[in-house]
């Protein structure tokens, strides 16, 4: 790939609304107007005005896309990155022709597959099989070509003994399996891959990725979307970033995964009160939490310790036995771990008045990914006194590890452990 | 990106898909449906077997229906109300017209749930929409055949038995003519009503009641001489498109004098409804996933 290869996609200035509410409220008179303005070669005349409004939402429309354009050039594979509801799925819709853009061209050279949900159009009722063809020729394949590849197709899929079992029996893995494996014998010259990682154990991955790799090597090109920066990382040639309809970003994987995750990674690093908002009782309050770490360029991974603070101010009349502890709490509400600044036997205990910080650090290599929040408990005297509920709240990313598998690993913690040979 | 590379990929104006906001409603591309007819082949045939999985009586269905319903004909108006034509057996005389018109109504049955009735694949997937209506129409035509080859084997066996004071026209070699203009109205109707019911579904309930009351409107109960003294309801009888075709089918098996201008009008109407239904329908296609 070079700068000299031809665009295959050209998209410009491209925009797409949705009606809000009821949808169908159109009245027929409506409709005749449309219908009599466009038949004289006129403007819709209820065409929305306020296509470049800044705000995505502007009357009943809702503006999943505001003005995106981009090229990709054969052989690329493109990354799209962002968050929910920024536009990469309204992308990935028009790309593959299911919806039209409301304004805007898009231009592609070739045959375009597209993977938004591998396996769509299987029948239960017919078997493996049958349903490779029925798959194929939805997809723009001919039946000979399918007879041709069906032998590949379904060793790719890798569930030969049951390919003439009907796939109302199959698990959806084998399902996606077997999608993946029709659409990946397409041969296109732009494939559209949306999160197809999410599935499938982690041979079958392997498989899909090295096909995808592949399929751009041969000088075709992929269009790749995915939550997973790290198998962004290592596959794509470039990323674009969406936000809110709109492209923000468009450049080197690194450079733009980078600021991708130091924009996401921390959401509310630092809670401070203002004298007389602090949170606790009139004797004893929260000053401030803090997250603090050294990771690179601002992105916690999992593999970075980080450190939370905690100052908090003492005003009775005199020094108190005085602890404090926290709640971490993963996206799934399962509280992580409960710790105790008492938990350190050598701490020291009495606090005399004034202000006071505690810090609780935290090794890398033992939280899995994903969104926490920091709940403060203060015990006074052996007793609970006080909890302050959400202080804070960041994002571990994921790391990149050996073999790493592009798939959220389960469990609720993901420690490192030093795992040995024995024998 | 370089400025060179963008003019350089608009110079070669050699795209192969273009995707815009607004295309003329004309603008259907027939090479790319063609490029999918392989696809038209698989869902015509999964429609066929499918229809008849866990059934017992499987396709003789095809034939226990339209039987069933000339015989009440047969008994109804041609026994108790003595509305069939004397020189043809009433059992024929029904039997030709109901064939006809299950095939035009199941058509039209069918291919109007197009969009309601595909809306999962179709909102995950791109492929030209009609390839749905097409098959169906496709796939009708084996219930047409099977329900055509049991009037025959009435046809014959009246023959047999003799003596008859008809005889089969030669024009019965245009048949399929006679196929291909049902098969277009019924597939111009169901686009039409599919592309609509996306917005209006009352329309999917109208559309069966609707065709059922077309029915009575044309020849397949009345014979047309019987209108003669009723001007009024013989022109409405000739606006229904279905009523020559039904008529045609019959002077072929009776010997009869085709009615040209009828035929026609039919094709007239055909070509009409089906590139409005066209038409429509395509412009349907493009919004429909924002819709469903």
């Amino acid at each position: 790939m070079s700068t000299d290869d031809p665009h295959v996609i050209e998209v410009q200035d491209l925009r797409k609304s949705y009606r809000l509410g009821v949808i169908g409220g159109a009245t027929l008179g409506d409709e005749l107007r449309v219908l009599w303005a466009s038949l004289r070669g006129r403007p819709n005349p209820l065409a929305p005005l306020d296509a470049d409004a800044d705000d995505q939402r502007s009357g009943d429309l809702f503006w999943a896309l505001r003005g995106v354009t981009f090229e990709v050039r054969r052989g690329e594979i493109l990354g799209i990155i962002g968050k929910n509801g920024a536009g990469k799925s309204t992308l990935l819709k028009l790309l593959s022709r299911i919806t039209t853009p409301t304004q805007g061209v898009v231009r592609m050279k070739g045959r375009v597959s597209s993977l938004l949900e591998v396996g769509t159009g299987f029948n239960p009722e017919l078997t493996g099989r049958e349903n490779i063809y029925l798959n194929g020729t939805i997809l723009g394949m001919k039946i000979a070509e399918i007879d041709r590849k069906l032998d590949e197709i379904i060793a790719f899929s890798g569930i030969q003994h049951h390919i003439d079992t009907p796939t109302k029996r199959y698990s959806s893995g084998m399902k996606v399996r077997l999608g993946f494996a029709v659409a990946a014998h397409l041969e296109p010259e732009i494939m559209i891959i949306d999160e197809v990682l999410a599935v499938g154990d982690a041979e079958f991955q392997r498989k899909c990725l090295g096909k995808m790799k592949d399929v751009a090597g041969s000088g075709r090109t992929v269009l790749f979307v995915s939550h997973n920066m790290v198998a962004v990382q290592s596959l794509c040639t470039r990323v674009i970033w969406l936000q809110d309809g709109k492209l923000i970003m468009d450049g080197p994987p690194d450079e733009v995964v980078k600021k991708y995750l130091h924009t996401y990674t921390v959401q509310r690093a630092e809670a401070t009160w203002p004298e007389g908002t602090a949170p606790g009782r009139e004797d004893l309050d929260l000053v401030r939490v803090a997250l603090a770490h050294d990771a690179e360029e601002g992105v916690l991974t999992i593999d970075d310790p980080f450190r939370i603070s905690i100052r908090f101010r003492n005003q009775a009349v005199e020094s108190g036995d005085i602890t404090v502890g926290i709640h971490l709490i993963n996206d799934d509400d399962v509280l992580v771990f409960n710790s105790n600044y008492r938990d350190e036997p050598t701490a020291q205990q009495m606090f005399p008045i004034g202000e006071h910080t505690v810090e609780c650090p935290v090794p890398g290599g033992l939280l899995n990914d994903g969104d926490y929040r920091v709940t403060v408990n203060v015990i006074r005297n052996g007793r609970f006194y006080f909890r302050v509920e959400e202080t804070i709240s960041f994002t571990l990313q994921e790391a990149k590890r050996r073999g790493t598998y592009f798939r959220s690993h389960g469990g609720v913690i993901r420690p490192l452990l030093p795992w040995r040979k024995v024998d | 990106m370089g400025s060179t590379g963008s003019t350089a990929a608009t110079r070669s104006e050699d795209w192969d898909i273009v995707l815009v906001p607004r295309q003329e409603w004309w603008r259907i591309d027939l090479k790319e449906f063609w490029h999918y007819r392989d696809l038209v082949r698989l869902m015509a045939h999964r429609d066929i077997t499918a229809q008849y999985k866990q059934t017992v009586l499987g396709p003789l269905w095809h034939v226990i229906q339209p039987l069933t319903t000339t015989f009440t004909f047969a008994f109804i108006f041609g026994k108790a109300a003595g509305l069939s034509p004397p020189d043809v057996p009433a059992i024929l005389f029904y039997l030709s017209g109901i064939v006809s018109w299950n095939y035009f109504a199941g058509v039209i049955n069918r291919t109007s749930k197009t969009f309601v009735g595909g809306a999962n694949v179709m909102s995950k997937v791109y492929f030209p929409r009609l390839v749905v209506p097409v098959s169906m129409t496709l796939s009708s035509l084996v219930s047409y055949f099977i329900q055509l080859a049991t009037f025959l084997l009435f046809y014959f066996a009246y023959w047999v038995k003799g003596p008859v004071s008809w005889h089969l026209s030669p024009w019965f070699a245009a048949m399929p003519l006679l196929i291909l203009m049902m098969a277009a109205l019924g597939l111009g109707v169901g686009v039409l009503v599919s592309s609509m019911t996306t917005k209006y579904r009352d329309l999917s309930f109208l559309v069966g009641f609707g065709v059922q009351l077309l029915m009575y409107a044309s020849p397949v109960i009345m014979p047309l001489d019987r209108l003669a003294k009723v001007p009024w309801l013989l022109r409405i009888f000739k606006l229904n498109p279905m009523t020559p075709v039904i008529e045609a089918t019959r002077a072929i098996f009776f010997g009869k004098p085709i009615d040209w201008a009828g035929l026609g009008y039919t094709a007239v109407v055909t070509a009409v409804v089906l590139g409005v239904g066209l038409m429509v329908f395509h412009r349907v296609e493009r919004s429909f996933a924002d819709i469903v």
